[in-house]
């Protein structure tokens, strides 16, 4: 699709992705635009509502960046956090949108070429997928 | 008709040893195969008992196809299972059974809908097999309803029989329930299908020790053996079975496996007579290989009661 | 508590399929504990619905309410405001909360968002099991407090039948016998001789066969 930019929204866990984000900054590592960042305090205390809301607003795509397994700092949010999404999924097939526009993401703090990749990779993900069918005209 | 009685109870009275068998209702209208079974049997075996849409596949109605058997010469076991009928209709059909003839009924819970061709179906289990025991006792016993309304005229007076799996779990409670059964008015007892040999002399030392055979005649279950995968089946499938490694292991070295399985199924039941306490009969259940029940009497040495 | 499971939500979507405005109500009670029609789950499924919709070219509004409970009639009462506004009420109560919608609203459509399934109660986070059978004439105490009513899928009072093995259950190997356990508990607490009695039929005038139940209270009424 031409001329399509997609709008991703990420929400990172402040004690990993979002200083990966972080990094990758400081180390001037490009990466798509297209990545909104919002920072949380864990994945764990993502609300599946806030995630649909994300969608409902026009978001293309949304992802949720949390620790690396084993390392959360509440020790099982990002686990927690990858059941919530991939329930979430299912019920974004199941109402037409697509689970693939959601997906979930581990890595630490020190992973800011990771933290890139993965902005690189949902954005051509997405830019396949195309528009939302609910992105405000 | 009314008076006649079960000769299956006559024979066991008599302390000769009875054989009965297993016939499967055909899942059809049409009655040829089992009265091709029965005309078969009629002079080898004391008789033959009539599933209940046994593993919960629709067959032809238990009573309708004891009578069947029943008009070609072989005396049916009327098989009743609590699965698919409350209290109103099992005691209609005791009514109507005894009222064509039928003397044997016996009691069982049956099984669960899950195995069979209708999964979906709404089980009834409105009582379970003991009180089917103790209800069709006081039936005759008695002469009440089971609700305990009087029976005005002719009461039902069957011959009572109950099935036990030595083979089920927990082991030290099965003789329990067994005696359970007889106190609830269980006459005779077939048992699930014997393989493991040390188990069902464990069981029938417990039984003999209460005095249980002498309560009620004991008959015990054999089954031959077709292939070696249908060993491994019984093993491994069939709920509340157990079937030892070796004789798997036989079976799948045979050269000819039928053969072998008449051969196992002959020795078991010689086992039995010779090694095993409190046996009054045998029931040998070979469904769908009806034929192989006149091999068997023959290779065991069991007297043909009707010859 | 009461377990309920939400439908598949092409099947919710279908009974509102002409509609334009919903209530999505959920219930305070206990499909909130057991995490399927409370606020959350039913501004979940709101969500959806419109999300579903919008990209079918049909917006859907909704208005989402919580109950405290459904099955209590003045909360229903309490309704009346927010089901003014709608042309339909989707209800993620259990089975009484639609009725209960239905008794008082006779001119709108109420639809069930769940499958009301058993009452039971939660064994891990996320697992739920049935352990009442509802039956009216309890009999836990001659079974060790462990119900074959329910937990038993033949209801046999005078088990275990011939298809328990290694304690469990003959239509599914992850099916604890119920009767295993009841024998293992008497056991434990020197009460087999409670085993040895045939129990006697069951009264199921006093189960639903009796048709729908009541219970009358003189004293708490006001």
């Amino acid at each position: 699709m031409k001329g399509f930019e997609p709008q991703i929204v990420a929400f990172c866990c402040l004690n990993c992705a979002y200083s990966a984000a972080d990094l990758a900054g400081s180390m001037r590592r490009q990466y798509a635009p297209n990545v909104r960042i919002i920072e949380i305090p864990c994945t764990g205390a993502i609300d599946q509502r806030v995630l649909l809301q994300t969608f409902e607003e026009g978001a293309d795509g949304v992802f949720v960046a949390g620790c690396l397994e084993g390392d959360c700092r509440y020790q099982v949010g990002n686990i927690r956090a990858k059941k919530r999404v991939k329930a979430l999924q299912k019920i974004l097939d199941e109402t037409g949108l697509g689970g693939e526009r959601l997906e979930m993401f581990n890595l630490s703090a020190a992973m800011g070429n990771r933290f890139a990749e993965i902005a690189d990779e949902m954005t051509r993900r997405i830019r396949c997928l195309g528009p939302s069918p609910l992105r405000r005209k | 008709m009314e008076n006649a009685c079960s000769k299956l109870e006559q024979t066991l009275k008599s302390g000769r040893l009875a054989i009965t068998v297993e016939i499967g209702p055909p899942k059809h209208s049409s009655p040829e195969g089992i009265v091709a079974t029965a005309r078969l049997l009629k002079d080898y075996v004391d008789a033959a008992n009539i599933t209940d849409c046994q593993s919960a596949v629709v067959r032809m109605s238990s009573l309708a196809a004891s009578l069947h058997i029943q008009h070609n010469g072989l005396e049916p076991v009327f098989q009743m299972t609590c699965r698919d009928r409350n209290r109103i209709a099992i005691q209609s059909d005791l009514l109507g059974a005894y009222s064509l003839g039928i003397r044997n009924i016996l009691c069982l819970s049956g099984d669960h809908q899950i195995f069979g061709n209708h999964p979906t179906a709404k089980n009834v289990y409105d009582l379970d097999s003991i009180q089917l025991i103790q209800l069709t006792r006081r039936m005759r016993d008695e002469k009440l309803f089971f609700s305990g309304e009087p029976i005005e005229g002719q009461e039902p007076r069957f011959f009572i029989g109950a099935v036990a799996n030595p083979f089920a779990d927990p082991f030290e409670y099965r003789v329990d329930r067994l005696e359970k059964k007889i106190d609830a008015g269980a006459e005779f007892i077939q048992t699930q299908c014997i393989f493991d040999m040390e188990r069902f002399s464990r069981f029938m030392e417990l039984c003999v020790s209460r005095g249980l055979h002498q309560r009620a005649y004991i008959l015990a279950g054999v089954n031959p053996l077709k292939s070696w995968r249908a060993a491994r089946y019984m093993q491994t499938k069939v709920p509340g079975m157990i079937v030892p490694e070796d004789i798997v292991q036989r079976m799948k070295e045979a050269e000819d496996p039928k053969a072998e399985g008449l051969a196992i199924c002959a020795e078991q039941i010689k086992y039995i007579r010779e090694h095993i306490k409190g046996i009054s009969g045998f029931h040998i259940m070979a469904i769908n290989w009806e034929e192989s029940v006149v091999e068997i009497i023959r290779l065991s040495g069991l007297n043909r009661p009707q010859c | 508590m009461i377990i309920a499971e939400q439908k598949p939500l092409a099947e919710i979507a279908g009974f509102i399929k002409d509609c334009e405005r919903v209530l999505v109500a959920g219930c305070g009670g206990c499909v909130t504990v057991c995490l399927s029609g409370g606020e959350k789950e039913a501004e979940i499924l709101a969500s959806a619905l419109r999300i579903k919709r919008r990209i079918e070219g049909r917006p859907l509004e909704t208005v989402t309410y919580t109950a405290p409970r459904q099955c209590d009639p003045e909360f229903i009462e309490a309704m009346e405001n927010v089901v003014r506004e709608v042309d339909a009420v989707i209800s993620l109560a259990c089975g009484v909360g639609p009725q209960y919608l239905a008794e008082r609203y006779p001119d709108l459509p109420v639809y069930p968002a769940q499958n009301t399934k058993f009452a039971g109660g939660s064994r891990a986070h996320g697992v739920w099991e049935e352990y009442c059978g509802l039956c009216g004439d309890c009999i836990l105490h001659r079974t060790g407090g462990i119900c074959p009513v329910i937990r038993c899928p033949k209801s046999i009072l005078n088990g275990p039948c011939g298809g328990s093995q290694k304690g469990k259950c003959e239509i599914d190997r992850d099916l604890d016998c119920a009767w295993q356990l009841i024998y293992d508990r008497l056991k434990r607490l020197g009460r087999l001789d409670l085993l040895k009695e045939v129990a006697p039929l069951k009264d199921w005038s006093k189960a639903r066969d009796g048709g729908p139940r009541r219970v009358i209270r003189e004293d708490v009424m006001i």
